[in-house]
């Protein structure tokens, strides 16, 4: 009964924050006195057809109808019109046709990463809490360390310079039109994911590690420790079940960093996905394209986060009962 | 007043103040670090070149070669550019040093601005009452739950880049995580024996904030800031990167990498050497959180990540 309601709870509060977020990306798009409609006409903007253009786009309501307007909208699946191919009397481009494509891709990504880094990263993690203190474990420490303090286009560009420059192996950009398939798309994703797997597998690594030795501090494993159980047996059968929980939030959390790895990368290896289309709306000032993409990016971090949340709680009894 | 100051400086309350002591990787942190804030003032008077300058093509003429034309851009590093040019044959050394200015300036001045509201509205929602501190930690919520980097970049994409846009929304975007900090860590003082004593000795609200828990939030977010530190000098070195961040021809480090990127096919070091100083710099900062996390009780950095 209590979990129920600590579910609802949870879900009621990851709406409301969506729900606030939509209201922070909305207003911050619309601080500046110049609107899409300025935006679509430019220089041939007259009194007249700025007039028109936002009656036609419903700019001329005040501010939290628009809101509601775009709102419904969103949520009705109806993303509205880039800036892109508008000229004179014509709106742009629907979004969602042009984000499809680049969704795809997206995930394309983010899943190839998670599949390589999570499994890879929780095992080097638990590997080096086992022998704490040897020379694996100090190499792990100090290499994750080195790569969560340096930003993730230095991790990029080297990889360029040895697998794609020195190597040879792989191109160094990224270039998909959507028909590839097997290895053709491996070959494409390899350079992007490798970055995003090298990123996010030290956070894990060193968040498991953390976590694994933070569980090993406790009472019950000292009591293991001193009737005998082997170091291996009470990593895996003791410290493990209780580590479960908190890994996996770490998973789920480093899964929600991603977004802001993937701008990065996207834009790097000039990958056709949905960080490098909201980027390229970024510079071509396109509002209502740069809306739409935050918004996705925004909910799928807030997801990742509930997840986090919802695993945590699951798997910590103590979490499930409150007192 | 003079009377009773003098009689509390005699009593022996104050522990005797604790020596830090560093590991070697600390010190070797420190050491890059004091490097990188020497470059800060003096970098730009002692770089070879402006930071702007596209090299003469004069300088590259090899003697007896019969070229009077050579190219300029990507240059191997040589007697007149000592890390070679860049993309438009503009020396990298003298760019890396105007960049120090540029990144740490604009991530320093982010950081101690993030400082400022965080700390500020944080130990304010810390001891001003339920309502204030809900309201403060629900609105704070919200901003947190969106990735730093995608508000960043819709504000931009609305009003544009500039470097005090830069500071400004840098600075109130990381508050929201110094804000958290600051009220759990002012809470955890507020409910001490030693606030309660001195809320007891009929201590005004102003004297125990500032004589109180001031104090005794200091150390561990002196260890914060560096983190914090390093979070903006990556974020605004990725925005750079990106060419939303500083705007030429002004040299940063992050728009150096992402100008010269093209290069790298080519051999050229101009992309890593910025790259590399970035690097040096945030892993230093790191090295010296570390340590004197470790030394705080080690679960600092573990909670701050």
């Amino acid at each position: 009964m209590t979990l129920l309601s600590a579910l609802l709870r949870r879900t009621a509060l990851g709406v409301a924050t969506l729900f606030v977020v939509s209201v922070l990306i909305f207003i911050g798009t619309s601080i500046l006195p110049g609107d899409v409609a300025n935006i679509i006409l430019g220089q041939m903007a007259t009194p007249e057809s700025l007039a028109a253009l936002r009656a036609k786009l419903g700019l001329d309501e005040p501010a939290h109808i628009r809101y509601l307007i775009w709102l419904t909208d969103l949520l009705s699946g109806d993303l509205g019109f880039s800036k892109a191919g508008a000229g004179t009397g014509t709106v742009g481009t629907p979004i969602s046709e042009m984000l499809t494509p680049r969704l795809i891709n997206t995930i394309r990504l983010g899943g190839a990463v998670a599949i390589v880094a999570v499994p890879f990263a929780v095992t080097i993690g638990l590997l080096a809490a086992m022998y704490p203190g040897t020379r694996l474990d100090r190499f792990v420490t100090f290499t994750t360390l080195g790569l969560i303090s340096v930003p993730e286009f230095l991790v990029a560009t080297l990889l360029v310079l040895v697998i794609a420059v020195q190597l040879g192996w792989l191109p160094a950009t990224a270039y998909i039109s959507g028909q590839e398939t097997g290895w053709k798309l491996v070959r494409a994703l390899a350079m992007p994911a490798l970055t995003l797997v090298i990123v996010a597998s030290s956070q894990i690594m060193r968040m498991t590690r953390a976590t694994v030795l933070n569980v090993m501090s406790s009472p019950y494993i000292e009591m293991a420790i001193l009737k005998g159980v082997p170091r291996r047996r009470i990593i895996l059968r003791h410290a493990l079940l209780n580590a479960i929980g908190p890994i996996a939030n770490v998973i789920a959390l480093n899964l929600a960093y991603l977004v802001s790895g993937v701008v990065v990368v996207e834009t790097i290896f000039a990958y056709p996905g949905l960080a490098k289309l909201m980027i390229d709306a970024v510079q071509t000032r396109d509002l209502p394209l740069v809306q739409a993409c935050a918004m996705i990016f925004c909910a799928t971090y807030i997801v990742l986060i509930f997840i986090a949340d919802m695993v945590s709680i699951l798997s910590n009894p103590r979490l499930r009962h409150p007192k | 007043m003079a009377e009773t100051k003098t009689s509390f400086e005699e009593l022996p309350d104050a522990p005797p103040r604790r020596r830090l002591r560093l590991s070697w990787t600390g010190k070797l942190g420190v050491v890059v670090v004091a490097f990188w804030m020497v470059i800060v003032v003096i970098g730009p008077s002692i770089s070879p070149y402006h930071e702007a300058d596209i090299l003469d093509e004069a300088l590259f003429i090899v003697p007896g070669s019969d070229n009077p034309y050579p190219e300029t851009d990507y240059q191997p590093p040589s007697a007149v550019a000592w890390l070679g040019t860049d993309y438009l044959g503009r020396d990298t050394l003298s760019r890396t040093l105007f960049g120090a200015r540029t990144t740490i300036g604009i991530s320093l001045a982010s950081t101690l601005l993030a400082y400022l509201v965080g700390v500020t509205l944080g130990i304010a929602a810390a001891v001003g009452g339920p309502v204030l501190d809900s309201s403060l930690s629900r609105l704070n919520d919200a901003i947190l739950s969106i990735p730093s980097i995608m508000l960043a970049l819709v504000i931009i994409a609305a009003i544009g880049s500039t470097i005090p846009i830069l500071i400004v929304l840098t600075g109130l975007i990381y508050a929201s995580t110094v804000f958290r900090i600051a009220r759990s860590l002012g809470l955890d003082v507020k409910v001490s024996d030693f606030v309660e004593a001195a809320r007891v000795r009929g201590e005004g609200l102003w004297w125990i904030i500032t004589r109180e828990i001031l104090p005794n939030v200091a150390m561990p977010m002196a260890t914060d800031f560096g983190l914090r530190f390093v979070y903006v000098i990556l974020f605004i070195s990725s925005l750079s990167f990106l060419g939303l961040g500083v705007q030429p021809p002004q040299s940063d480090w992050g728009s150096m990498v992402r100008e010269s990127l093209s290069g790298l096919p080519y051999g050229s070091i101009a992309p890593l050497v910025p790259a590399m100083a970035i690097a040096t710099l945030t892993i230093a900062i790191n090295l010296i959180v570390d340590d004197v996390s470790a030394h705080s009780g080690g679960r600092l950095a573990g909670r701050m990540i």
